[in-house]
Parts: C-alpha cells; sequence; structure tokens
C-alpha cells in the first residue's frame, strides 16, 4: 500500500526541521509533528508579557553550520545573527574584567589584571584555534565506525586523519590534555588572574552536570570554542528575534520546500509492523503512515518513551538507559523597565553602554562555579549561581517595546532531582537566588522587573521534552561523543529498528543550535533510501 | 578606546589628516600631512621625527640579566659592552624566529629589549631559576627616532658635545632639551639617525625641544608611511608583514628561520646554548630553504608592460604589504612581502623570499605585477640587500 509521506519527522525542533527541509530539497514528501503550539523546541521566542518576547530556553548561537545557512538560504528566510561583542564580568570588589571584540582592547583589560595573563591569552587563543581547526571537521561529518572495515568508514577516518595532519606533535599532545583534564586544571597552565579563569571555565561546564574541576570539561571548553574559529572572536551571536528567529527562518525553509508542518501533534507511539517502523500514533489516536520514521527527541525519549521496547534488543535499550541524560541547568527570562546598572561599570548618561551588547558573566573565580555545583551536587540548587546574561533588546529593538528590555539569564546550577523535589515555591525561591545573586552587582535590578519567567531543569523538560531539561539532549562528556553518541555502534543515526531513524541532538555532533545532527541524518538516510 | 603615545598632546594637533594607524594597540600617525612623500624626503635630506613610543620594552636586570638573555636571543650577548646596542631575532625551540629587536646594555647587570611583540611572558618562562627581574616598561618609556642627515646637528643643539661623538649601535646616558634621557644611535630607516629614550613623564618636553632645535633644519614630524618606505630601502624586516612570528603561525609553512631572513650574521652558534640553537646548528649546516632578498624590478620591461596598455607605469608611492608571487622559469620560486617605489633610488624595489637556488645576487625572476587589471610578470633582479646603505650611517 503506497503510504502518503516518504517521511515523518517527530519534533519540530531546529534538529526535525533541518531534517525535514534537506529531505524535501532532495524530493521526499516529509510531514513534521510537533507537540506544542511553536516549533523550535528548546530553540523559541515567546511573547509571554505584552510586548517582551523571551528568547526562552537558548539564546546565543555561534555553531549553526554556514552550510545549512547557505543551502537552505536561511537569510533569504529571514536568518540574521548579530554580533555578541563582549563578555563582561563584574566582580565582588566592585572591579569588572571584559573581553572587548577588538584584541588591543582586550590585551589592555586584562593587563590590567594580570600583565602575564595578557600574553598568555594570546597563546591560548591560537593553541585552542589550532585544536579546533583539528576537530571542527568533525562537526561535519557522519562519525566513522572504527571497528568496520567498510571503504566508506575509511575515508571518513581519512578525511579526519586528513585534517588533523596539520597538527605538531606538541598539538597532539595537546589535544590529549583536553580529551582528558578538567577546565579548571587546563586554564591553570596557562592564566593566574581568577576572573579570567571563572569566565573561561564557564563554557566547559554549561549543559554538564559537572564542575570546573570535574575531568573531561576541558572538552566541553574546545566544543564551545568551534564556533568562534570561523570569524574569530565575534563568532558568538544573538539571531535576530531570538533563538526562535532562527527555528522561524528554518521552518519557513522547509515549507518552502514542500514540507507539511502539524504544531499540537504529539505523538504517542511509533508504529511497528513486520519488525519495521511504519508510522506513527498520535496521542489524539490519529495513525499516519510513512516509509522512515524519524525521531528528532532525545535517546531516552526515543527509544524509553516512544518505542514499545520489545521492538529493540535488550542490550540496546540497556545501553540507552544508562546515557547520561542530566539536568543541571535553569533559565531566568526578565521583562524590565530600563538596564539594569552595573556598579563596576555604570550607565552613561547617555544611556550608551557597550557591556549590555554583550554577555554579562557572574563567573568571579572557578572557586564561585565549582562552590555552586557543590550545592547542587548534594541536591539543592546554587545559592550564588554561575549565570550567562545577555540583553536581547540592545541588540535587537524589536524584543521589547522602546525603551524597555528584556534579560536573558542562564543559570548554574539547579540539579533535576532537587531535594523534596521542585514546586512553586522552589521554583520561586530559585527564582530569588538569581535575582538576589545579580542585585549584588546591578543594585537597580530588583526595582525594574516588571515580569519574571523562572524554568527549573523540571520546567525545561515538561515544556520542550527534553529528558530531566538536559540542554543537550544528553551530557557532551567524551564517552557520549563522536562514534559513541548515543550510543556504541548506533551513531549514525540508524536505530535498531528498521526504518526508524534519529536526528536530534542526542545524536553526532551533539547539543547546541548546530543542526548538524539534522542535516547529517538526512543525508545518511537518503544514501540508503530504499 | 586605542590609547595614546605619551607624545598625543602634541601629535594630535599636528595629524593634518586625523587618520591614526594601530601600532601595538596604540595610536600611530600614518603621515601628520595629506601625503607622506615630504616626510620620506626629511628622511634623506633633513630629518624626520618619528614618534616610536608603541615598541614593546622590556628592563632586564640582575645578576643573570645577560645568561638570561644568551639563552633567549641568538646573538652572543656576552660580547654587548656597556653602550652598545645589538640587533638581534630569537627563536622558539625549532629555531623559528618568535620576533626581532633591539637589545642595549645601559649598565653592568641592566638592558633595555624592544620587541615587536609582547614578549613579557617568553622572556618570563625561560628566566626560570635565574636572578632576574623583568619589567615591562612599555607605557612607562617615552621614544622617539630621530632620523636623517641633520639628525646629528640638531640633538648637538640641545644635548652635552658628546653626543656629537656618539657610534654606531651606542648608547648614552645624557640630557636631551633638558630632560634626562637615553640616546642611541639606531633606526629603522637605514640613515643617520638617533633613538632617544625618556621616561613617559618627560615626553611633552622632550618634543618640544626637539622640535624647536629642528626647526632650522627642516626636522619634519613624520608618520609610519614614510617609516615604511625608507626601511624597505634599508632592508629591514617587519614583524607580520615580512614574516611572520613563529608565534603566531597556524602552519609550519609560515615560519622562517634567521637564516631564511638573511639573519644567518645575527645567530652565534658558537656562544653555547640559546633556545633553538640544535634546530640552527642542523639548518646552517644543510643551508637553509629560502633567501630574503631585495628585488629591483627591470625598468624598461615594466615600461613596455604599461606602454602596451597606453599608460606610464603606476606603482605604489606608499609600500604595499600583499604578498606577491615570484616566478621563474614559469614556476613560482618565492614571493614579495613589501613592494614600493623608491622615491630616491627611482626604482620600484621589493623585500622577497626566494627559495636558494634562485637567489643568486644579480640573477633574474618574475615579479608579479597588475598592470590595468591583466595579471603580468617581469623581470626582477635579485640584489643584496640593503638597496640604500649612506655612508653617513655608520660615519
Ligand atoms: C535553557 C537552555 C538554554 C540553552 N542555551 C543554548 C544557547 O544559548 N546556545 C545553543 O547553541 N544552545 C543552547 N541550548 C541547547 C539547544 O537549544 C538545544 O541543544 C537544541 O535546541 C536542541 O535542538 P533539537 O532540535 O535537537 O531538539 P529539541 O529542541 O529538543 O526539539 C525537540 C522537539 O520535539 C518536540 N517533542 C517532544 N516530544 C514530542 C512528541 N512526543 N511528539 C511530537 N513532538 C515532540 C519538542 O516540543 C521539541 O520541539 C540551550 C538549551 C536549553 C534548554
Amino acid at each position: 500500500m503506497p503510504t502518503p509521506y516518504d517521511a515523518l519527522i517527530i519534533g519540530g525542533g531546529h534538529n526535525g526541521l533541518v531534517a525535514a527541509a534537506y529531505l524535501a530539497r532532495a524530493g521526499k514528501k516529509v510531514l513534521v509533528l510537533e507537540r506544542r503550539p511553536v516549533l523550535g523546541g528548546a530553540a523559541v521566542t515567546e511573547e509571554l508579557y505584552p510586548g517582551f518576547k523571551y528568547t526562552v530556553f537558548s539564546y546565543v548561537v555561534s555553531l549553526l553550520r554556514p552550510e545549512i545557512i547557505r543551502d537552505l538560504e536561511l537569510a533569504r528566510h529571514g536568518l540574521t545573527i548579530l554580533p555578541l561583542p563582549s563578555t563582561f564580568t563584574p566582580l565582588p570588589n566592585g572591579d569588572y574584567l571584559a573581553a572587548w571584540d577588538d584584541h588591543d582592547a582586550t590585551r589592555r583589560e586584562i593587563h590590567r589584571h594580570s600583565p602575564h595573563d595578557a600574553e598568555a591569552y594570546d597563546d591560548y587563543g591560537r593553541q585552542m584555534f589550532r585544536m579546533a581547526m583539528a576537530v571542527k571537521p568533525i562537526l561535519s561529518m557522519v562519525p566513522p565506525d572504527p571497528t568496520s572495515l567498510s571503504p566508506n568508514d575509511l575515508f571518513g577516518l581519512l578525511k579526519l586523519g586528513g585534517h588533523a595532519a596539520g597538527l605538531t606533535q606538541a598539538d597532539f599532545y595537546n589535544l590529549a590534555k583536553l580529551m582528558t583534564m578538567s577546565a579548571a586544571d587546563l586554564l591553570d597552565e596557562w592564566f593566574e588572574c581568577a576572573p579570567l579563569k571563572g569566565t573561561k571555565s564557564a563554557s566547559g561546564i554549561i549543559g554538564t552536570f559537572l564542575g570546573p574541576r570535574s575531568p573531561g570539561t576541558a572538552y566541553v571548553l574546545l566544543h564551545h570554542y568551534m564556533g568562534e574559529i570561523d570569524g574569530a572572536f565575534r563568532a558568538w551571536g544573538f539571531a535576530k528575534g531570538g533563538t526562535g528567529g532562527i527555528s522561524q527562518a528554518i521552518a519557513s525553509a522547509a515549507r518552502a520546500l514542500g514540507v507539511e508542518i502539524r504544531t499540537e501533534a504529539p505523538v504517542a507511539q511509533v508504529i511497528v509492523k513486520n519488525g519495521r517502523a511504519a508510522g506513527v500514533a498520535l496521542a489524539n489516536g490519529d495513525e499516519i503512515y510513512a516509509r522512515y520514521v524519524l525521531s528528532s527527541l532525545d535517546p531516552q525519549r526515543t527509544f524509553l518513551k516512544l518505542v514499545d521496547p520489545a521492538q529493540l534488543p535488550g542490550d540496546f535499550v540497556d545501553a540507552i538507559r544508562r546515557f547520561k541524560i542530566r539536568g543541571s541547568s535553569g533559565k531566568v527570562n526578565l521583562a524590565l523597565d530600563a538596564l539594569p546598572n552595573f556598579t563596576a561599570q555604570p550607565l552613561p548618561a547617555s544611556g550608551d553602554s557597550p557591556l549590555h551588547r554583550g554577555a554579562v558573566s557572574i563567573s568571579p573565580s572557578v572557586d564561585y562555579i565549582e562552590r555552586a555545583y557543590d550545592q547542587a551536587k548534594y541536591g539543592h540548587f546554587a545559592r550564588r549561581p554561575y549565570i550567562d546574561c545577555i540583553f536581547p533588546s540592545v541588540i535587537d529593538p524589536a524584543m521589547a517595546p522602546p525603551g524597555k528590555h528584556v534579560m536573558s539569564c542562564f543559570v548554574q546550577y539547579a540539579p533535576y532531582e532537587l531535594e523534596g523535589g521542585w514546586n512553586d515555591a522552589q521554583r520561586e525561591a530559585f527564582g530569588d537566588a538569581v535575582v538576589d545573586t545579580l542585585a549584588e552587582y546591578a543594585p537597580n535590578l530588583k526595582q525594574i522587573i516588571l515580569h519574571r519567567q523562572v524554568l527549573t531543569p523540571v520546567d525545561i523538560e515538561q515544556t520542550t521534552g527534553l529528558t530531566q531539561g538536559n540542554i543537550f539532549q544528553g551530557d557532551l562528556a567524551l564517552h557520549q561523543l563522536f562514534f559513541l553518541r548515543p550510543v556504541a555502534q548506533w551513531a549514525q543515526y540508524r536505530t535498531p529498528l528498521a526504518n526508524f531513524w534519529q536526528c536530534g541532538s542526542g545524536t553526532h555532533p551533539g547539543g547546541g543550535i548546530m543542526g548538524a545532527s539534522g542535516r547529517l541524518a538526512a543525508l545518511e538516510l537518503l544514501k540508503a533510501w530504499r | 578606546m586605542l590609547r595614546g603615545t605619551p607624545f598625543h598632546t602634541r601629535t594630535a594637533p599636528l595629524n593634518q589628516t586625523q587618520s591614526w594607524r594601530r601600532w601595538a594597540g596604540c595610536l600611530a600617525a600614518g603621515s601628520y600631512e595629506l601625503s607622506p612623500e615630504r616626510e620620506y624626503w626629511a628622511v634623506r635630506n633633513s630629518a624626520a621625527l618619528f614618534d616610536i613610543s608603541p615598541l614593546y620594552k622590556y628592563l632586564i636586570t640582575g645578576p643573570d640579566a645577560a645568561r638570561l638573555l644568551n639563552r633567549v636571543v641568538t646573538r652572543d650577548v656576552g660580547r654587548c659592552a656597556v653602550g652598545q646596542v645589538l640587533y638581534t631575532p630569537w627563536c622558539d625551540a625549532a629555531g623559528k624566529v618568535l620576533d626581532d629587536g633591539t637589545l642595549a646594555r645601559l649598565d653592568e647587570q641592566t638592558y633595555r629589549l624592544t620587541a615587536a611583540d609582547p614578549n613579557l611572558r617568553w622572556l618570563s618562562q625561560n628566566a626560570a631559576g635565574l636572578q632576574v627581574t623583568i619589567t615591562d616598561i612599555s607605557a612607562s618609556t617615552a621614544a622617539l627616532a630621530l632620523q636623517g642627515p641633520f639628525s646629528r646637528e640638531i640633538l648637538a643643539q640641545i644635548a652635552p658635545p658628546e653626543v656629537r661623538q656618539l657610534k654606531y649601535f651606542r648608547l648614552i646616558q645624557t640630557t636631551v632639551g633638558g630632560v634626562p634621557a637615553a640616546v642611541s644611535r639606531t633606526g629603522y630607516t637605514g640613515d643617520l639617525g638617533y633613538e632617544i629614550w625618556t621616561e613617559a613623564g618627560h615626553a611633552e618636553r622632550l618634543w618640544d625641544a626637539l622640535l624647536a632645535a629642528g626647526r632650522p633644519y627642516g626636522l619634519a614630524p613624520a608618520g609610519i608611511l614614510a617609516l615604511d618606505i625608507a626601511r624597505v630601502e634599508a632592508g629591514l624586516l617587519l614583524l607580520e608583514v615580512d614574516y611572520q612570528s613563529a608565534r603566531h603561525a597556524l602552519i609550519e609553512a609560515q615560519k622562517s628561520s634567521p637564516y631564511e631572513l638573511g639573519l644567518g650574521w645575527a645567530v652565534a652558534l658558537d656562544k653555547g646554548g640559546f633556545v633553538g640553537r640544535a634546530a640552527l646548528q642542523a639548518e646552517q649546516a644543510r643551508g637553509p630553504a629560502w633567501q630574503f632578498v631585495g628585488l629591483a624590478v627591470e625598468w624598461d620591461n615594466l615600461e613596455r608592460l604599461y606602454a602596451a596598455e597606453g599608460l606610464p607605469p603606476q606603482l605604489p608611492a606608499v609600500t604595499q604589504r600583499t604578498s606577491v608571487p615570484v616566478a621563474a622559469l614559469g614556476q613560482q620560486v618565492g614571493y614579495a612581502t613589501s613592494l614600493v617605489w623608491s622615491p630616491l633610488l627611482k626604482q620600484f624595489i621589493a623585500l622577497a623570499h626566494l627559495e636558494s637556488a634562485r637567489a643568486q645576487p644579480d640573477s633574474l625572476v618574475m615579479l608579479e605585477v597588475t598592470v590595468q587589471h591583466h595579471r603580468r610578470y617581469t623581470p626582477a633582479r635579485v640584489v643584496k640587500l640593503p638597496f640604500f646603505d649612506p655612508e653617513r650611517k655608520r660615519q
């Protein structure tokens, strides 16, 4: 019986939409099924307070693959990524450390704190650049199966080897270190200035349930560095309209290519016929059939909730159960009557403040972040957390009414498994801890808040479906990356269930707004298409 | 947010173009007048005053100061007498050049090193276990270069007579315009000239005194565009233009050894251990792969290429700093990194890297030129550097 669709995609997050667009581009008839009324998953913009638009979950972008922007003509569909020029770290003593978008200005600023670090900073940057150059090609390739001898896989390995060929012996040693060390240890090898190490180490812990002193975090640091490679410093950007703007652009491109998208269409089950995936059953009981079914949900939700375990090999189900997907992050979004005024660099009379165009990072030292982690390790949210803030309305005035502002605060750590469990009171206490922390650096903050949205890991899970609220659909740990993501032998987007594929960030190359999982999955499926 | 130098209050009002270049994170005048021409001619004809404060400067003191420097730089610091200045490169362990600058011995245990790039970390890393203090005096030391045939006369107007006796690559502690200063007979123009070093707080007085004393001699404040022409004529390298620091290089091919940069004379292999020595010894034995040479473009052919388009030759009036291929027998054999029309020599000249086999002086290679939007090759003669070396420089 001919099925109406060539492919069904479960989940209208950015990866599901990218996969859909690539399949449609190859002439396939594709349907995307999204549970929520809005598309984008963890990349959505919502107006929860009239006139103020929150970039609800994710807020900055750097890893979005340029080939996707080109292939899907995303600029034509509205994608505009604006620069995020600086990172400003206010300090408890009233001083600050800033990295601006100018090399000389940054050098001078670091020099003020430590002449040694000002120079080490350049050397460190070059080293990370070289490492990122060697590793970055991996983001655009299907991970080879190292045990197989198929010519295709060998070619993949050669490709990897080819890019690594420019590395010197010293670089290889450094790469080995990066793969094993903690972010704190790595940074200790380079720097002495506490806020510099604190702020740098933060990119090693984002989205992990690890502290900056936990081994393995040095690699995460590199993962975040890869985005900085094309445009050097300012490659972290803010998408016009918030990260929902990215999802909207991809959805528009997908529709233009003929993709059909249904929102408020939660999938309850994957229908299996004759040992093959044949379609899905929606929560309302509707059944839709297709040649192939792709899930963009995280591996645990995909294999433990949507598929009857009896259809999967026991050891595979076991491995998926053991897949580490721990929630550790929260989010606070604020609607503000004015800009927060940081004591360390008060707002000038003109109101035009360079620091607000970039990120503000509450990361005065590695110890500070490690202490925040300690609290989470034992089941509490951090009373003085690491916070990464941006002011979307300063970069894109359309995010708030004229003269008013929105502020996005990404927070670690908030454990999914809170002692006593999350409830409304705990959520508000968590929100208060974040606002109290920020108010220590920007005392006017409390007076200018018009509305606040506090998201705990449980809220993130309930809204987006991300298990435990883990922002990357699974920890970015080395044992869960590359040909091990999500689990060994199933890293090439296929699953043990025939005609059932995975395309979310739980697959290689992992989380963040990259679109790479969706694209690679689609390309791989097209190669295997029968 | 860029910083002015200690002379900024004086140089800013003189800067007619109000255009500034960046030099080591400081504002540096490109040219004070609308065209750098007069400033260039001041270097060769009267005298020019350059603000060279942006240079990185380090004071190295202590009983082991000479040991540290001997470990870092390639020249033999043991041979540097008090009051002497050495030009020297320094290398990484693979013998590839990190930077180059001048090293002045101020007294028994005190040296001042200038550099194009920050080097505090490199010096500190190599100072482990040594009794030595390294101070970054980049911001606290103001420096001017007074260059040109009348520079000695101008200086003698406002400094004790001993400055007249100062020899090439020597330095004295003296006063200039009533301000305590060190004067070295050094420079980046290949002409008679001096560099004057003082504390930042004295900068404005020093500037005023020099300008007043120089006026009758046609002294002109000059910017880095004029300097950039003079230094090509003098065959002097510029970091990140003529070579890349091994520290910045992303691939091996971007690195150069001192031998490949024509600085073999500055490598003292026999002085004992220093960073890069083993690699340099091996390279010296087998001979460097590249040579750094001058190219003087053959005029007649160049003129013909332009004449064929109905044009007179169009040549860069300020130094062109983009790499240009050089070929021989249809194959690329090198590249030119700094190219300029020399107003003095009336020649189109370039600094170039050539494969050693192609680098014999007087041989001909083909330089790529763009003539009326078309790519052409024109013969250029390999010339031993410098292009211009007046006797007054050393006399
Ligand atoms: C708080 C937070 C902050 C972040 N910050 C950043 C950042 O600044 N920069 C960055 O690059 N990355 C960030 N990330 C990570 C990034 O947003 C995600 O890795 C990425 O958006 C995941 O995209 P995806 O398409 O793979 O999955 P998802 O976005 O999770 O998409 C899955 C989709 O499936 C839908 N769905 C779930 N269940 C069903 C069902 N049964 N039926 C149908 N549909 C279903 C969901 O509603 C969702 O739309 C952040 C994430 C979070 C949570």
